[in-house]
């Protein structure tokens, strides 16, 4: 999927710059493009650096399990169909915590090990049932209170205020949960009227 | 709000050391191994890093995103949308890096307190990259019958990039 993506970028762009002249300024961009990759890594990485060494303090002291602990009647919830003793519903608020600190490292591993275990109580093992649509749109709407790798570039660019972005960044990914998940709520009640 | 803003990172990061204290860790030892694991994790993402610079670069030098715009302008009618973020909109679901690199060139070339800038920055933090997700999590466990589990997904990203335009509107 992101390779057609890519191949695409690469292929439209230089076949349109053949027709409308722009073939020089491609020709350079090129090559000064692998200095830019690089002074956006080395733009990147302090922050980065900085805000995983933190994290993984949240991590050992054991903070982000109570976060998920936190999250996790809220999230039973949304998941009526899972049993409330079932592992799943522990990998799920990890996942979810891990995400809300930009943690993607250690969200990843937890939300595949949530998917193990709902497949587990899956009935029909090639088919998506309705708790693994809801965990993955609530996952992929990417709540995150800290947005490590934006925070780092617009300090890069010498931005007045970085962290100005965090609210609206927060509210506008709130809106889409609750969209996704209001979404998702009316679909399984149509599909639960017809079986 | 905008103290809120201001606050919120001090706070996460006092709160977070002093847990680790009282949890009587080594908080200086584990910030280290956790630093050089980010370390690993920024190098790592080196190569993707270089080829989305180098494939967005081409389109937008390209200026193909010009004479599309020239198409579609009468159909907008009077509404200006800023032209860089319709790609980093629309690459947003499939991969961060290359929204990341839009986002980038967006600073560099307008800044990061430009209107434009702030939307760019709104938009990255408020969706994640739903189409790889969706494809990784479900291919785990081998399911292929997903559902509204991507169109769901995409549904909340649209919401979400709405929402987006709208806030940047509204705070800035």
């Amino acid at each position: 999927m992101v390779g057609y993506i890519w191949a695409f970028l690469i292929g439209i762009g230089i076949i349109y710059s053949f027709f409308s002249g722009n073939i020089g300024v491609v020709n350079e961009s090129i090559l000064a493009g692998v200095n830019e990759a690089l002074d956006l890594i080395l733009n990147l990485l302090p922050v980065i650096v900085l805000w995983t060494g933190i994290l993984k303090i949240a991590e050992v002291s054991g903070l982000l399990d109570k976060f998920a602990r936190l999250l996790r009647p809220f999230l039973k919830r949304l998941f009526p169909s899972v049993p409330e003793d079932n592992k799943a519903l522990g990998y799920i608020s990890s996942n979810i915590a891990a995400n809300m600190l930009g943690l993607g490292s250690a969200a990843t591993p937890a939300g595949l090990k949530a998917m193990n275990e709902l497949q587990k109580i899956n009935p029909k093992k090639d088919t998506a049932t309705p708790a693994m649509i809801t965990f993955l749109i609530l996952n992929t709407a990417g709540v995150t209170l800290i947005p490590t790798t934006i925070l780092a570039l617009r300090v890069a660019y010498n931005s007045q205020n970085p962290g100005e972005i965090i609210m609206p960044a927060i509210i506008a990914t709130t809106i889409s949960s609750i969209a996704g998940l209001t979404l998702d709520y009316f679909i399984r009640k149509r599909q639960d009227k017809w079986h | 709000m905008a103290l809120i803003s201001k606050i919120i990172l001090p706070i996460f990061v006092v709160v977070i050391i002093f847990y680790g204290v009282k949890k009587k860790i080594n908080v200086y030892d584990t910030f280290l191994e956790g630093a050089k694991e980010g370390l690993v994790t920024t190098f790592n993402i080196f190569p993707a890093v270089i080829a989305m610079i180098f494939a967005i670069n081409i389109f937008l030098d390209s200026n193909v995103l010009g004479f599309v715009l020239k198409i579609i302008e009468p159909i907008l009618g009077g509404v200006t949308i800023p032209l860089e973020i319709v790609p980093m909109a629309l690459l947003r679901p499939v991969s961060g890096t290359a929204s990341l690199a839009i986002m980038n060139d967006i600073f560099k070339n307008f800044g990061p307190d430009s209107f434009i800038g702030r939307l760019a920055s709104v938009l990255q933090g408020c969706t994640d990259t739903t189409i790889y997700v969706i494809a990784l999590y479900f291919g785990t466990v081998k399911i292929t019958k997903i559902k509204h589990a991507l169109w769901g997904g995409l549904f909340a990203d649209l919401m979400g990039i709405i929402a987006a335009i709208i806030l940047t509107n509204l705070f800035f």
